[in-house]
């Protein structure tokens, strides 16, 4: 049992991991400010979801569990809105332009 | 299985600092702040990681703080960018308060 909850630890966070360098790799690639937010923002919650999902069984009792999920879930809160809050700056900047590419 | 939680902490920590070059081209400060928001982010996953490979479940709480002061260093940003302080970039330039 403890070698089959330690599988799923490795499985969970490389899982995470490799989402953690997609959202690093889109953030570096991508030609447009939106695109790159969307990737960032996507692949990052979801990257530290996989690693928290990873983590659980390690955790101490239900409650150092649940304070895992905790932070993933005000992680995934905050990471939300500023993806709205900085989308609307950079809508500003660049003009109104939400469909073609901003002139960054 | 601490190794393991270690060396995926290291590569978070890289795939991080790599992330972090667009703060060096990012042509408009929105990119910049996205950087930062992927800073903040691959900061808590290092922390958990490192809680966990540590058996320190104290570190979570630091994971917790750091996610708030990523969320609150963009609502400055978004604060900032705006001319009034006001925040809310949808208003239209004339009439802001």
């Amino acid at each position: 049992m403890r070698l089959a909850l330690d599988l799923f630890t490795v499985l969970a966070v490389s899982a995470g991991a490799f989402f953690f360098l997609a959202g690093t790799v889109g953030l570096l690639r991508f030609p447009d400010v939106l695109t790159r937010l969307h990737a960032l923002t996507k692949a990052d919650n979801l990257g530290l979801g996989l690693i928290v999902l990873g983590l659980l069984p390690r955790a101490e009792g239900p409650l150092a569990a649940l304070k895992l999920l905790a932070v993933w879930l005000f992680a995934l809160l905050a990471a939300a809105t500023v993806a709205q809050l900085v989308a609307r700056v950079a809508l500003r900047r660049n003009g109104r332009s939400p469909g073609g590419s901003a002139a960054g | 299985m601490a190794e393991f939680l270690v060396a995926a902490a290291a590569f978070l920590l890289i795939t991080v600092a790599a992330g972090l070059v667009r703060i060096l081209q990012g042509p408009t400060a929105a990119d910049r702040m996205m950087a930062a928001q992927l800073l903040g982010t691959g900061g808590i996953a290092v922390v958990l990681l490192l809680a966990a490979a540590a058996e320190r479940p104290a570190a979570v709480d630091v994971a917790l703080v750091l996610a708030l002061l990523a969320a609150f260093a963009a609502v400055a940003f978004v604060k900032g960018a705006t001319s009034s302080g006001s925040g809310d970039p949808e208003l239209p330039e004339d009439d802001r308060g």
